[in-house]
């Protein structure tokens, strides 16, 4: 039968063959990832279940990211565990220090990731790699030491949520735009369980790296993976990666999808999500004249060289207003230094903002930019939950880097247009 | 598996990070994290929580993260059960790998008030309300998910396989 894009992976890396949604199979995995909050745990579980060694050193990942150079001496306890760990089993894939950034976006820059692989990581955000034709999905600690453990893990197969976008996109307007769109219309829970595949002549033309910026937020939709055909620029990206044989990947013609939904996003301007869920997504205009007191630019949605470049160019020549604190953090040690050759960094410090290393850090409340009671950041990450980002009195706008780095420089909500 | 207990009622799209804020990520003793079970939703709130009590949630509960520590802070508020509408998918398996009971009701999760006295039965699927005499039924656990927690939980289940290897 005809498969989607998610079948097709799952029918592939499993050897069994898929009817359609709701089988449950047993499925070899690619790679297996966690970080300094969840290895700890998936490390405990590993134990208990009496493993000894992990099923192959070259397809675990750690990655120390989240409590980064570590917050205080709990964290740094937790990062010991995980290094440890990773030292025990002979991991040739452990980052921690000068070599590790945030987990999804360092693992494609390294060429850990591709397109037909199935990836699980005891991260919600690990549907990154769909951007690039992975089937990638975040997993508990449990079920990552199962598979650190067995190599394999179980799925249920998803029905499938296909999205086609069209249209010739606005100044401004990218691919998180695109995504906060879908998921102001369908809702936190609008692909609960489902895969969600992006597809259409604006994705065709979309660089790869904001298909990793759309798939990373399938999540927030409730989804289990956010999925792209795998084409000449995957392959391109791959390649640079130092990656080989890559082939390329597109679902079926006749694919069965559960649902479809058409975006025309030809004159739709930049979009923001309110507080306190990514589902409440609004027109930046509403928004206009917002105050603020925090702008973060970079994370695992928005922390790549191409998201900086976007900031940078609204930066140039400007200055961040008086009452707001601007924080760049490129997301890789790869990022970083590009945008120091392209003078990117000094862009950003003359404006006035705080430049730190590649960190999670104040994404999730973490460390380097917690918010204080009645405070308001908008801020290019994924998640506005109460309190996401410090005192559940504060609130948290999300956007992309172009609303952000217009709205540092206005201390206000703006679109970037409107930028004097 | 029985329990008796109050309801402690919650609602639609209650994230991770209502359930246990990432500042307290720094340890994974289910104990400690239950001390801080639903900080993110309102300070204090486990203090009204005993032995045995069910909470019981709206749709989409435990979206967000993948952290584990989640259903780990609900047992360790001594909370063994959770009635809900619909789960978010990654905290639905957490949940089963932990231990942590995950009852699904749909739409009659409204019909359980807050404070009730629930029995609850969780091999039948029964959830009996004895402060209104209302009784409802819920989807039986799906057949892979209990062999994982025949063998004790995911850890269980993984430690017999390793065995057999």
């Amino acid at each position: 039968m005809p498969h989607t894009l998610a079948e097709k992976i799952i029918a592939a890396r499993s050897g069994e063959r898929i009817d359609g949604p709701g089988q449950i199979v047993r499925c070899p995995v690619s790679l297996v990832l966690a970080n300094d909050i969840t290895a700890p745990l998936a490390i405990k579980s590993f134990r208990a279940m009496g493993a000894k060694q992990v099923f192959d050193r070259d397809r675990v990942a750690l990655v120390c990211d989240h409590f980064t150079p570590n917050k205080d001496i709990a964290s740094a306890e937790q990062v010991k565990v995980v290094r440890e760990f990773a030292r025990d089993m002979g991991l040739t894939h452990y980052y921690e220090g000068g070599d590790a950034g945030v987990e999804h976006a360092l693992l494609p820059e390294l060429g850990l990731v591709g397109p037909g692989e199935v990836v699980v990581g005891a991260d919600s955000h690990t549907c990154t790699y769909g951007g690039l034709g992975a089937f990638a999905t975040g997993m508990g600690s449990t079920d990552i030491a199962f598979a650190m453990a067995l190599g394999e893990t179980w799925f249920k197969v998803p029905a499938t949520l296909r999205v086609d976008i069209s249209g010739r996109l606005e100044p401004f307007v990218g691919a998180k735009d695109l995504i906060l769109e879908v998921i102001g219309r369908i809702g936190v829970a609008g692909a609960l369980y489902k895969a969600l595949e992006f597809g259409g002549p604006v994705v065709d033309r979309m660089p790869v790296e904001g298909r990793m910026t759309m798939a990373n937020m399938a999540i927030e939709a409730g989804a289990k993976v956010g999925l792209f055909a795998a084409d000449d620029k995957t392959l391109a990206y791959c390649r640079e990666a130092g990656r080989l044989g890559d082939m390329p990947l597109a679902p079926d013609p006749a694919a069965v999808y559960e649902q479809r939904m058409e975006l025309d996003a030809g004159g739709m301007g930049p979009r923001v999500a309110c507080p306190h869920l990514p589902e409440n997504v609004r027109p930046v205009e509403d928004l206009a004249g917002t105050k603020i007191d925090q702008v973060v630019i970079g994370s695992c949605t928005n922390g790549r060289i191409s998201d900086l470049r976007q900031a940078a160019a609204l930066l140039k020549g400007r200055k961040v207003d008086k009452d707001v604190r601007l924080i760049v953090l490129p997301a890789t040690p790869g990022v970083w230094r590009q945008a120091l050759a392209e003078g990117l960094l000094a862009v950003f410090m003359d404006a006035g903002a705080v430049v730190g290393p590649p960190t999670c850090g104040p994404c999730l409340g973490g460390h380097m930019g917690i918010l204080a009671g009645g405070e308001r950041a908008l801020a290019t990450t994924n998640r506005n939950f109460k309190g996401r980002m410090g005192s559940l009195e504060s609130e948290v706008y999300l956007a992309g880097p172009a609303v952000a780095a217009a709205s540092a420089v206005a201390g206000e909500i703006i679109h970037p247009a409107n930028l004097a | 598996m029985k329990v008796k207990g109050r309801a402690h009622k919650v609602g639609d799209n209650i994230d991770t990070d209502a359930i246990i804020p990432a500042r307290y990520l720094v340890t994974t003793d289910a104990r400690e994290l239950g001390s801080k079970c639903m900080e993110g939703l309102e300070p204090g709130w486990v203090r009204g929580v005993s032995q045995n009590d069910v909470l019981v949630a709206g749709e989409n509960f435990g979206c967000g993260s993948s952290r584990e520590h989640a259903p780990l802070a609900i047992l360790g508020a001594g909370i063994p059960v959770v009635v809900a509408k619909s789960y978010a998918r990654i905290f639905y398996r957490n949940g089963f790998n932990m231990g942590l009971v995950l009852l699904e009701v749909g739409e009659a999760a409204d019909r359980l008030g807050q404070g009730d006295e629930l029995e609850i039965d969780t091999d039948k699927g029964l959830i009996r309300d004895l402060t209104t005499g209302e009784s409802v039924e819920c989807r039986p656990v799906p057949g892979f998910m209990r062999e994982i927690l025949d063998a004790g939980g995911l850890v269980g289940y993984a430690a017999k396989r390793l065995v057999q290897t």
